[in-house]
């Protein structure tokens, strides 16, 4: 026992929790004791001793944890282990519940935490759906309804598909590049261990006095800083999850730029590394925004500061000014990584090179500078200098183009290939290029301000939204994770099952959320608990198909659950594909290469007789393999 | 291909032109917005058309027939293509931009002798004041004659609000210590409401007005029977509302321990 209390793991880590809870509750108590005031301040803005243990007793976990030990002994000049692998690999199931530096546990980590929080963002949303199915006032009161849409977006956004998309690249990424791992492993598992962190604090608000944080996933100020005590957790927990999405940025953009394989040059990266290595560009560029929002509105609450305080020289619209300037990034930063993953599934599928690849690469980048200037339009209707309008107009019209050429290259990709369905990966990569594009027409649609002045923060919003995420991320993700299922498990998952978690995802998408485009332009605004009459019927149709839609999920983590353990040995490459990840067994060894590939060729050569995209280690070494040259071939016609 | 595209964006275009997206209409303002959202329908039915007819062609022209592991032609792009796709997308979204612009323009144009009406928001309700009557207040009910430009100007309390009438097609924020307004040209008599577009606390979903656009005369009449002015704790700027809040203290002898006035 003294043992176990000694070595990093849960005895300390819990442990640790209690003595950082501690420590700032009597911090707290011993100030306010110091300076004569009540000892407990229970205004809802305030709960000094609630939200300062809030920061502290994660940071006391994650010492004790583990996360700090090996930092901390180099910092003290006590020996360390440089070499030290005792965190790599899983071994048996424990190993997952360890802090574990290996980047492909730590990816499948990520993968299973953030579907345990789609799961549970999904039941809000379902609980949202059941008191929307009708009008009037059924199972939720309206002050619970404010926190339900709270709550489901940031869980949603925040802890699914940020971060699912960051473990999707944590698994394969490192390996695509023929790097033996990320380039800070310690960093790489600490920025997954934030994320649960985050998490609970975001659920646990359910139990704060006054409810969950209420303001909606943008808590707009003064509504925020006036909100009760949930809302802290929300501006805490925004902060742990925001630094785990830095912690990895970085670590992905150090790995990119140095940790490529001999050969590997920028024109050589499988897209998915250009769409991460973008993504990170704009991680690390926006993320602090929203950090600085946060603790600018926990400032205002808890220390009477006046950032958003009119009345004493702040500025409200200011607050949206900030938010915006990461939160219009974010939304590329939840799909740059989906384009990514749609180019690899639909090259492989359609046994042909990417359409137009330094374009796509090019878009991409293109996207990125865009992102930056066009945050002001979701305040077109906010009372912001006029003047700024026009010209984000013109910037996010244009953002329009970069996301067509993404379209248009897939679409030319399918062009003259041999397109095999059988997988269901390819399935929702097809499906997701109509939904998206509808989820972009409707974008472009709200970028008209005429148009945006009458439809801004109505239904057909909450429709444009589920159209890019859903239609969008979502069936990326699924994409994703149905297409590397079998190199992360060495099992191949059921085909059967994954059509009907299909075609049940895409009908219940469109049922479920086209409608809401009518309504809203109808007249039917956006976080409201209940509508007029003349909604009901669209609103019952809407319900219905959610209600499909969420039963259709339990489809697939059957799927993924029993396969995980049961299905039939997958082999190395299942899919036939050119790209690193697939040339190492199924799961890769430990530290993937024996022997770190040579990159000769495109990472899409397929139908070029001989060409090769890599050279693994322990092959005919000395052969000369011919260099393959991106070629424009014209057409056929 | 061609004519699929054509045939379905046709199709598409048609279908939905038939609705009438943004509901009925009520003011001057309207007209353009829904010219505006239709042009952008046809738009967009034909690109949607592009899209689904090259999915669709691809799949039934070079689905691999099972058993077949060969690859597909290496074809790694063609720049006549991709420049045409880079071009044409920007000449469409800089055209629907200019056409934004001048509907803005034309929508927002103010009138002479607009009617100025002060719109109130606060937790959950929204009061009117007509400064150019005396000042007096309506809560709950917004007056306003038919084929006036009104031009509203918009005040909040306490956190943003914002103003929406859906048959008028015009929405703006209230925002506190920030001075908004929304111009509106009511041209169609009736009853409808006002709904409060941006998320403001417990009461949103129910925070609604009557509005009731009425003839000149009708207008008048109704004007001159009200009698309440609008309250000084709802007074304009912020200085003017600090200034109140002062003399109210003052009235009441200053509130304990807040140090504002001495006694
Ligand atoms: C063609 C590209 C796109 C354009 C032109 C576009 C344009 C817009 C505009 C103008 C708004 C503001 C609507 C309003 O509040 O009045 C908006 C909202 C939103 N968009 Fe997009 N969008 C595009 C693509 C995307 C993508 C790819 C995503 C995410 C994957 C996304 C996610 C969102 C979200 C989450 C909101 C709502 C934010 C909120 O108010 O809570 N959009 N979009
Ligand atoms: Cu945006
Ligand atoms: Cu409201």
């Amino acid at each position: 026992m003294a043992a176990a209390i000694r070595q990093p793991g849960w005895y300390r880590g819990a442990i640790g929790l209690v003595l950082g809870a501690a420590f700032g509750f009597g911090l707290v108590i011993a100030l306010r004791a110091i300076s004569g005031l009540d000892l407990f301040q229970t205004e809802q803005t305030g709960y000094p001793h609630v939200v300062v243990p809030l920061i502290t007793a994660p940071f006391g976990f994650l010492f004790g944890f583990g996360a700090f030990d090996y930092w901390f002994r180099w910092a003290a000049g006590k020996p360390t282990i440089p070499e030290d692998h005792s965190g790599h690999g899983a071994y048996s199931w424990k190993d997952y519940f360890k802090f574990n530096t290996d980047h492909k546990v730590i990816g499948t980590q990520y993968v299973v935490t953030t579907l345990f929080f789609f799961l549970i963002g999904g039941l809000l949303a379902l609980l949202m759906r059941a008191e929307l199915a009708q009008p009037g006032a059924q199972i939720v009161a309206a002050s619970t309804f404010n926190g339900l849409f709270s709550t489901h977006a940031v869980v949603m956004i925040f802890l699914f598909i940020i971060p699912v998309f960051a473990g999707l690249a944590n698994y394969v990424l490192p390996l695509m590049i023929g790097a033996p791992d990320m380039a800070f492993p310690r960093l790489n598992a600490l920025s997954f261990w934030l994320l649960p962190i985050a998490g609970l604090i975001f659920i646990g608000s359910f139990l704060a006095p006054g409810g969950a944080f209420d303001a909606g996933w943008t808590g707009y100020a003064p509504l925020s800083t006036g909100a009760p005590l949930g809302q802290s957790f929300f501006n805490i927990g925004v902060q742990f999850a925001g630094a785990s999405s830095i912690a990895t940025a970085l670590n992905f953009l150090v790995t990119i730029i140095t940790m490529r394989a001999p050969g590997m040059n920028l024109w050589r990266m499988p897209l998915l590394v250009w769409a991460n290595l973008s993504t990170s560009l704009l991680v690390v560029g926006a993320t602090p925004f929203v950090a600085g929002a946060q603790f600018m509105v926990f400032f205002d609450r808890i220390l009477g500061m006046n950032f958003f305080n009119f009345l004493e020289g702040g500025d409200v619209i200011s607050y949206q000014h900030i938010f915006w300037f990461y939160s219009h990034p974010a939304v590329y930063i939840m799909m740059l990584p989906g384009f990514g993953i749609i180019s690899e599934i639909i090259s492989t599928h359609a046994r042909k090179p990417v359409f137009g690849y330094r374009l796509m690469a090019l878009a991409l980048i293109g996207i990125v500078v865009l992102s930056y200037s066009v945050w002001a339009h979701h305040m077109f209707v906010a009372g912001m200098f006029s003047w700024l309008r026009v010209p984000i107009m013109i910037t996010t019209l244009l953002i329009a183009v970069p996301t067509g050429i993404k379209v248009f290259s897939w679409l030319g990709t399918l062009f003259y290939g041999k397109i095999h369905t059988y997988s269901t990966a390819m399935l929702f990569a097809l499906a997701f290029i109509i939904t998206f594009t509808v989820g972009g027409i409707s974008g472009v649609m709200l970028g008209m301000i005429p148009i945006d002045i009458h439809v801004s923060d109505t239904y057909f919003v909450v429709a444009h939204i589920h159209f890019v995420l859903f239609g969008g991320s979502v069936f990326t993700i699924f994409a994703g994770i149905y297409h590397w299922f079998p190199k992360m498990t060495g099992r191949m998952y059921d085909e059967r099952l994954g059509r009907i978690h299909f075609w049940g995802t895409v009908i219940g998408t469109w049922l479920a959320f086209v409608p809401m485009h009518w309504i809203g332009m109808d007249g039917m605004p956006r976080r409201v608990a209940d509508y007029a009459t003349q909604y009901g019927d669209w609103n019952l149709l809407i319900s219905v198909s959610a209600f499909a839609l969420g039963a259709v999920q339990l489809v697939f983590l059957y799927n993924m659950i029993v396969s995980w353990r049961f299905g039939p040995k997958a082999g190395n490459n299942p899919w036939r594909a050119n790209s690193i990840e697939w040339q190492v067994t199924s799961p890769p060894p430990v530290f993937n290469f024996d022997e770190i590939p040579r990159v000769v060729g495109g990472p899409y050569e397929y139908g070029t007789p001989g060409a090769r995209h890599a050279i693994m280690g322990g092959e005919d070494e000395g052969a000369e393999v011919p260099e393959t040259k991106p070629s424009t071939v014209t057409a056929p016609s | 291909m061609v004519l699929a595209v054509l045939v379905l964006g046709v199709v598409q275009s048609v279908i939905l032109l038939q609705f009438d997206w943004f509901g009925e209409a009520a003011a001057t303002e309207a007209a353009p917005i829904d010219t505006m959202m239709d042009v952008t329908v046809v738009i967009s039915s034909f690109i949607f058309a592009i899209v689904c007819v090259a999915l669709g062609y691809a799949l039934i022209k070079w689905r691999a027939k099972p058993g077949d592991e060969s690859d597909g032609l290496p074809i790694h792009g063609n720049t006549k293509l991709e420049i045409i796709w880079t071009i044409i997308p920007v000449i469409i979204v800089l055209g629907l931009g200019g056409y934004s612009w001048a509907v803005l323009d034309d929508i927002e144009k103010t009138d002479e002798n607009a009617l100025h009406v002060n719109a109130y928001a606060q937790q959950f309700a929204w009061t009117f004041g007509y400064p150019e009557d005396g000042n007096k207040w309506s809560e709950g009910v917004l007056h306003v004659p038919v084929n006036r430009q009104v031009i509203f100007d918009l005040q909040a309390q306490d956190v943003i609000h914002s103003f929406w009438v859906p048959e008028w097609r015009i929405k703006k924020d209230a925002v506190p210590g920030l001075a908004t307004d929304a111009v509106v040209t009511p041209d169609k008599e009736g009853t409808y409401q006002l709904v409060c577009a941006e998320l403001c606390g417990i009461g949103h979903t129910t925070m609604r007005a009557y509005v009731i656009v009425e003839s000149e005369e009708k207008y008048e009449a109704w004007l001159s029977k009200q009698t309440t002015e609008v309250p000084t704790s709802l007074l304009k700027t912020k200085d003017e509302y600090l200034e109140a809040e002062a003399k109210e203290q003052e009235e009441s002898g200053g509130i304990e321990g807040s140090g504002v006035v001495e006694e």
